[in-house]
């Protein structure tokens, strides 16, 4: 009965985003107020019908309903209740739905904190977000049912892949979900102007705050997943450059310089074209990244089960939305360039070579990752293309976009004044170029990669610095206060530049001197790595709720400090049989230490793999500071301030958003 | 003009993954193809005492499917061996990585689609015959030579396009 009441509820959530796909939209071709006012109520209804959906999936998991094929397949009586609930979205069908209920979710959002834009916009916003809807549930309607039941009923289910139980993969499909489908919001106003034909500083300052949160999701849920990686896979790699992971660095990367574009065409009015192509690339891009993990087109670690004709639905809704912008985008786009002229050396200019870096980059790696297919579809024969080519071609690309992130935030608008700026950052340059050749000295010599590494955190470091320096001069009183009273904006682009510094670090230092022993290990024995002294203490068998591990108890001295123990474990799991590596490790700010256990060999003996991992910690410090910088950026003033007038007087408005004094971009 | 060239790049993009979705990428051309079948001699499942060893079916043509009793892939594909392939060529089955010893219970309960099937618990001939996922299977012709692996269950369909053809041609 709940299982079918939550597939009613999906088949009504279509017929609620075909009607808000099209009238609100026509209401707004037309100058019709009713038609247009009904986007709001509908999207409200839309997601309220999709959250009784999702709702009655999470129970039909809960209570062990194995009769719905969904749950007979990805779960199983002996799953902790926690994993029940993740295994919701454990499927490809779940994780349809899931994306369908985070997709309504935006636009509910949307609809309740949009009183302040123009009722046409509003409604044409609506329109396309309903329309997008409308092609997820029509997918998961037709092609991906997770409420099918099953006869015969099983009297267990198989169990959810073991590698998804784990703490990681609780919070990352919706973190990542709620990014990509964040940019549909971005996505939706961009179409909106597009067919309003107005593309001015008004639809940027719109569009800004959305792009911002998703973005931030996004940040969130590519950091965890690749924690969860380093965790859960055994051997302590972070990003693999797999297909799937390629996915969502793309729509990250095209997120991150359609931010920066949005922050021209707010202030400036410039680049609008080319903010309305990102905005529809990085949606794009994100749908992408659906058809290809749910194609089985590249073969990749996360693709779900494979099946032709759901492929073929993606690939057509993805034509459909992508093509569709496109000519949209040809026939609507302003033929002449608005805007303000600016210099050759000013703050549009460095933020256009910011974006010319950062779209190099994501077609680099679009190009990695779809060359497989590219070949092969031609018939050349099947190649992969591994982390070579992805390090060889991405860090000389990325590199100077780091560097320009010294520069950029203190150029001034329209003209910078060079040698002013020069003369101004000269010690912050020299500095870290100095101290950047003298670190890896310390350590083992000369290390090109590890100087070019510290030298951009160093550079980034610095000259953050004196940004907070320059905002908090010529001031009287108290500098601190005046740091204070700085704007959101201002602290949250601070923020995430210093944690692009801190990632920096950790990539640098993780990749040039981490040090690792594969070592056949007798109970008894030990093993020596970067000062850290291993002692083997044998295995023993330690029964799980749903599976039997083989714990091992490997004691540590380190160089300074205390002894401690970490017990790595291998796992069998009772209902699919898989054997899991599960990693022990002990976190550190300055290092890991990363113990995975091998095989059994005789008289207790056991193969073993132990890591010592500088600065690993600070990869996803740095993502948590990247997203905490885009958390403040959204939340900014000017934005918060409209929402709260509508709140109070929605008479009395005072200060137009846009002149809101002294903000940051 | 310009303003058409995203809408280009989008339609090329779109043709090749529109291609992408009628190719395998899992699919690895095999070496072994054109080489003969490596050596081994196993135990079969269900039959103590008895071995088997590729050397006994010269001057046959037969299939080796590799498959495991986890693999539910590998079950249903054991239908299609029943009810079709079997009838037309003798199916020999390499049992990957039973670490349960769930194989010979499973045949006996849900009848067996193999005349025989071997017991590679180690998984040591799967290496040398360069197994990357179950179910595979490799057409061995009479002089003991692989002529081709496919990755992946076989459907009736592909039966028909991949299977027969080649069969046909290596009994002529």
């Amino acid at each position: 009965m709940i299982p079918e009441l939550g597939q009613f509820a999906t088949i009504l959530a279509l017929v609620v985003a075909l009607v808000q796909g099209t009238l609100p939209l026509l209401g707004a071709q037309r100058g019709e107020q009713r038609l247009m006012a009904l986007g709001r109520p509908l999207a409200q209804a839309q997601f309220t019908l999709l959250l009784v959906a999702f709702a009655a999936l999470a129970w039909s998991f809960l209570a062990h309903d194995f009769s719905v094929k969904n749950v007979a397949q990805n779960s199983f009586s002996q799953l902790p209740a926690v994993y029940r609930f993740t295994a919701t979205w454990g499927s490809h069908e779940g994780s349809l739905l899931l994306w369908t209920l985070i997709l309504a979710g935006w636009s509910a959002a949307v609809a309740v904190f949009s009183r302040q834009l123009p009722p046409e916009m509003v409604a044409r916003v609506l329109g396309v977000l309903g329309l997008v809807s409308v092609g997820f549930l029509v997918l998961l309607v037709f092609t991906s049912n997770p409420f099918e039941r099953l006869f015969p009923i099983p009297l267990d289910g198989r169990d959810l892949n073991p590698l998804l139980q784990d703490a990681g993969m609780i919070s990352h499909p919706p973190l990542l979900y709620m990014g990509y489908v964040g940019f549909s919001v971005a996505f939706a106003f961009a179409i909106a102007a597009l067919l309003s034909g107005r593309l001015d500083a008004a639809w940027a300052r719109w569009s800004r705050p959305w792009t911002t949160i998703a973005w931030t999701f996004l940040t969130l849920g590519i950091g965890l997943g690749s924690w969860w990686a380093y965790r859960e896979l055994g051997w302590g790699g972070w990003w693999f450059w797999d297909p799937t992971e390629n996915a969502s660095l793309m729509p990250w990367l095209a997120g991150t310089a359609l931010i920066h574009a949005l922050a021209a065409t707010e202030k400036r009015g410039v680049f609008s074209n080319w903010s309305v192509l990102l905005a529809i690339a990085t949606f794009s891009l994100s749908l992408l990244g659906t058809f290809l993990v749910r194609s089985g087109v590249l073969s990749s670690v996360h693709a779900f089960a494979v099946d032709p004709l759901r492929g073929l639905t993606i690939l057509a809704f993805l034509g459909i939305v992508v093509g569709g912008s496109m000519v949209l985008y040809a026939l609507r786009a302003p033929r002449m360039v608005t805007g303000g002229s600016f210099g050759v050396f000013s703050r549009e200019s460095l933020l256009l070579g910011n974006n010319v870096f950062l779209v190099a980059a994501l077609g680099a790696v679009l190009l990695g990752t779809l060359y497989p297919l590219f070949v092969d579809a031609l018939g050349l024969g099947k190649i992969s293309v591994g982390p070579q080519y992805f390090n060889a071609v991405f860090v000389p690309l990325v590199a100077p976009a780091l560097f320009l992130v010294g520069i950029g935030p203190l150029a001034r608008w329209k003209q910078a004044d060079l040698p002013d700026l020069m003369s101004r950052l000269k010690w912050a340059f020299g500095v870290a170029l100095v101290s950047a050749a003298l670190l890896p000295l310390t350590m083992d010599g000369i290390n090109l990669q590890v100087t070019l590494g510290l030298f951009l955190a160093l550079w980034i470091l610095f000259t953050v610095l004196q940004g907070f320096a320059l905002r908090t001069q010529h001031y009287q009183g108290s500098r601190v206060r005046r740091l204070f009273g700085l704007p959101r904006a201002f602290w949250g682009m601070q923020f995430a530049h210093l944690g692009l510094a801190v990632m920096v670090v950790g990539v640098t230092m993780v990749s040039n001197y981490e040090t690792e022993r594969d070592v056949r290990m007798p109970i008894g024995s030990h093993v020596e790595l970067a000062g850290y002294r291993f002692v083997f203490q044998g295995v023993e068998e330690v029964p799980g709720p749903n599976y039997l591990a083989g714990r091992g108890t490997m004691e540590i001295t380190p160089p300074r400090g205390r002894p401690f123990t970490l017990y790595p474990e291998k796992r069998h799991y009772n209902a699919s049989g898989m054997i899991m590596t599960q990693a022990a490790v002990d976190y550190g700010l300055f290092r890991d230490v990363y113990i995975s256990l091998g095989d059994p060999l005789e008289d207790g003996a056991w193969t073993a793999r132990v890591y010592h991992k500088p600065f690993v910690g600070w990869l996803w410090l740095g993502a948590v500071m990247l997203a905490i910088g885009g958390g403040l950026a959204a939340t900014d003033r000017r934005y918060r301030v409209v929402i709260r007038r509508r709140k109070a007087t929605p008479a009395a408005a005072t200060v137009p958003a846009a002149t809101v004094p002294e903000v940051a971009t | 003009m310009r303003r058409w060239i995203p809408l280009l790049l989008v339609i090329a993009l779109g043709a090749f993954l529109y291609l992408g979705l009628f190719l395998n990428p899992k699919e690895v051309p095999s070496p072994l193809v054109g080489k003969p079948a490596p050596e081994f001699t196993l135990p079969v499942v269900g039959r103590p005492g008895e071995t088997f060893s590729p050397a006994e079916l010269h001057g046959q043509v037969w299939l080796l499917n590799i498959w495991a009793p986890w693999c539910a892939i590998c079950l249903k594909e054991h239908r299609v061996f029943r009810e079709l392939i079997g009838p037309e060529v003798p199916v020999y089955g390499l049992t990957w990585k039973d670490l349960d010893r769930e194989a010979a219970p499973l045949l006996a309960r849900d009848g067996n689609p193999y005349v025989k099937a071997v017991d590679d618990v180690e998984g040591r001939v799967a290496i040398r015959y360069g197994v990357t996922v179950t179910p595979e299977t490799f057409v061995i012709d009479r002089a003991g030579v692989i002529r081709m692996k496919h990755v992946g269950p076989i459907t009736p369909q592909v039966w028909e396009q991949k299977f027969r053809p080649l069969l046909r041609e290596l009994r002529a």
